[in-house]
């Protein structure tokens, strides 16, 4: 175990290009605050982004000159505007992600547990939390994607048997995907999908406290 | 009625009270009325409960809080992600001065929308199973749980939009609409900040966002663009 607590996994743009791979041309899609968004690098052109704050068909960051003091992502960053981008107001933004229009979300984490519970906006010991969007995000979309990290930073795991933190969504993760592994979540249980190049799927099990179910295609992340 | 356009934000606000129920719009700093917001401050009122999707995020209502204004806040923000820089509002709700009702964002608007649609509370499975179900009526349909939530009235709406007619009508620019045209319909008097008056016709009829109609004040706060102020950051 302590071996394993200092063992690399993938860095964090292999994470945001292997969650990119899960996304199919056209598919409409909603990536949430910190590494969710790195995943925009890595997405091909047809697919569309959409920013709670009231945007569809957002492009790559803007920079100095080409920033609009009015156009921006849900999490605050300047972005550019592709050709047929729209924007609307909140009502209709969440009528959009509440009413199961959205193909993908994708969302960081701070635990799931092996049923699919997400717990992502409140740490207890601060008192307080800010939930955005997130509760109607993993309400909405048609497939839920957390990414992050496999263990927090004093290595306790975050894949786990039930959620301490408090709730985001019940049973709403459908995979996740983190430095050491790609999990499924599934009626049966979580399944172990993927493991980072160098690990074996026992030692991510060592590391994770939900049980996992290794596929019989279980296999190494190729990039 | 037309709206009344009024010389400054201060003089917009004459009749604002202690104890109102005060919604501002904007998501972070953008379509957030700042000038309406200083007014308010300058005003001195006390009491407040201000309905928002965030607070510290860029915009100015935390001044409010600075100045001890606020009572409560309904919103999905009340605090930064990062606890490293902790705003005036935290530090309120910490020492027990504020209290906060949290809300996810998207029931937060239709909360808002129904208010302003003349409808009471509607079912939505958003927060089943989580803090934000506590003390409210669940009901099943189709198998499926669903949460009543009510809908969030105002005293005052303070919205920014980017050009009215003397009409009242509004239009607003990219992401800046956001809460914006919502709010406009839920208070019992809506102001508006604009960056331009034009005269009737002037505006495209199906441009238009916000129809006359809701908006009982205007203000005129001409905005800089070249100003690089006005590209501000949550960090």
């Amino acid at each position: 175990m302590t071996q394993l607590s200092s063992k690399p996994g993938i860095s964090r743009e292999l994470m945001a290009l292997r969650a990119a791979r899960e996304l199919r041309p056209g598919m409409y899609v909603n990536l949430g605050i910190g590494l969710p968004t790195l995943v925009s690098n890595f997405i091909e052109p047809s697919i569309i982004l959409q920013a709670e704050n009231g945007m569809l068909g957002y492009g790559p960051l803007a920079e100095g000159p080409e920033r609009d003091p009015d156009l921006i992502n849900a999490g605050g960053q300047y972005v550019t505007m592709l050709p047929g981008a729209c924007f609307f107001h909140s009502a209709d933004s969440f009528a959009m992600i509440r009413g199961g229009h959205l193909d993908v979300c994708i969302l960081g984490g701070l635990q799931v547990s092996e049923k699919g519970d997400l717990a992502n906006w409140m740490v207890p010991e601060r008192g307080i939390g800010s939930i955005g969007g997130a509760m109607d995000l993993v309400t909405g979309a048609r497939r839920v994607i957390v990414l992050m990290e496999h263990r927090d930073r004093q290595g306790r795991p975050k894949v786990v048997k039930e959620c301490t933190y408090p709730i985001t969504g019940r049973r709403v993760v459908n995979l996740v995907i983190t430095d050491l592994a790609v999990i499924e979540v599934t009626p049966e249980g979580m399944v172990l999908r993927e493991v980072a190049p160098g690990w074996t799927p026992e030692e991510v099990q060592a590391v994770t406290e939900a049980r996992l179910i290794v596929a019989p295609d279980c296999r190494e992340m190729t990039f | 009625m037309p709206p009344v356009i009024y010389e400054t934000p201060f003089d917009a606000l004459f009749d604002v009270f202690d104890g109102a129920v005060v919604m501002v719009g904007g998501f972070g700093h953008v379509g957030h009325p700042h000038n309406l917001v200083r007014a308010l401050r300058d005003r001195s009122v006390k009491n407040l409960t201000i309905i928002a999707n965030n607070i510290g995020l860029g915009d100015s209502l935390d001044l409010l809080a600075e100045a001890g204004q606020i009572k409560k806040f309904i919103g999905s923000f009340p605090v930064r992600a990062s606890r490293e820089r902790m705003t005036h509002f935290e530090r309120l709700f910490r020492e027990g001065l504020a209290e906060v009702e949290i809300t996810p964002q998207g029931t937060m608007v239709e909360r808002i929308r129904a208010a302003g649609a003349g409808i009471a509370a509607f079912y939505t499975p958003v927060g089943v199973g989580t803090v934000v179900e506590q003390g409210k009526e669940k009901r099943a349909f189709n198998g499926r749980e669903y949460i009543l939530e009510t809908a969030l009235h105002a005293d005052f709406a303070l919205i920014k939009a980017y050009k009215a007619d003397r009409l009242g009508n509004l239009i607003y620019r990219r992401t800046a609409r956001n809460f914006n045209p919502i709010m406009a319909t839920a208070a019992r008097v809506t102001i508006a900040e604009v960056e331009e008056v034009v005269e009737p016709g002037e505006l495209d009829p199906e441009a238009i966002v916000t129809p006359g109609i809701y908006v009982d004040r205007i203000v005129i706060c001409p905005r800089d663009y070249n100003d690089p102020a006005i590209f501000q950051t949550w960090d």
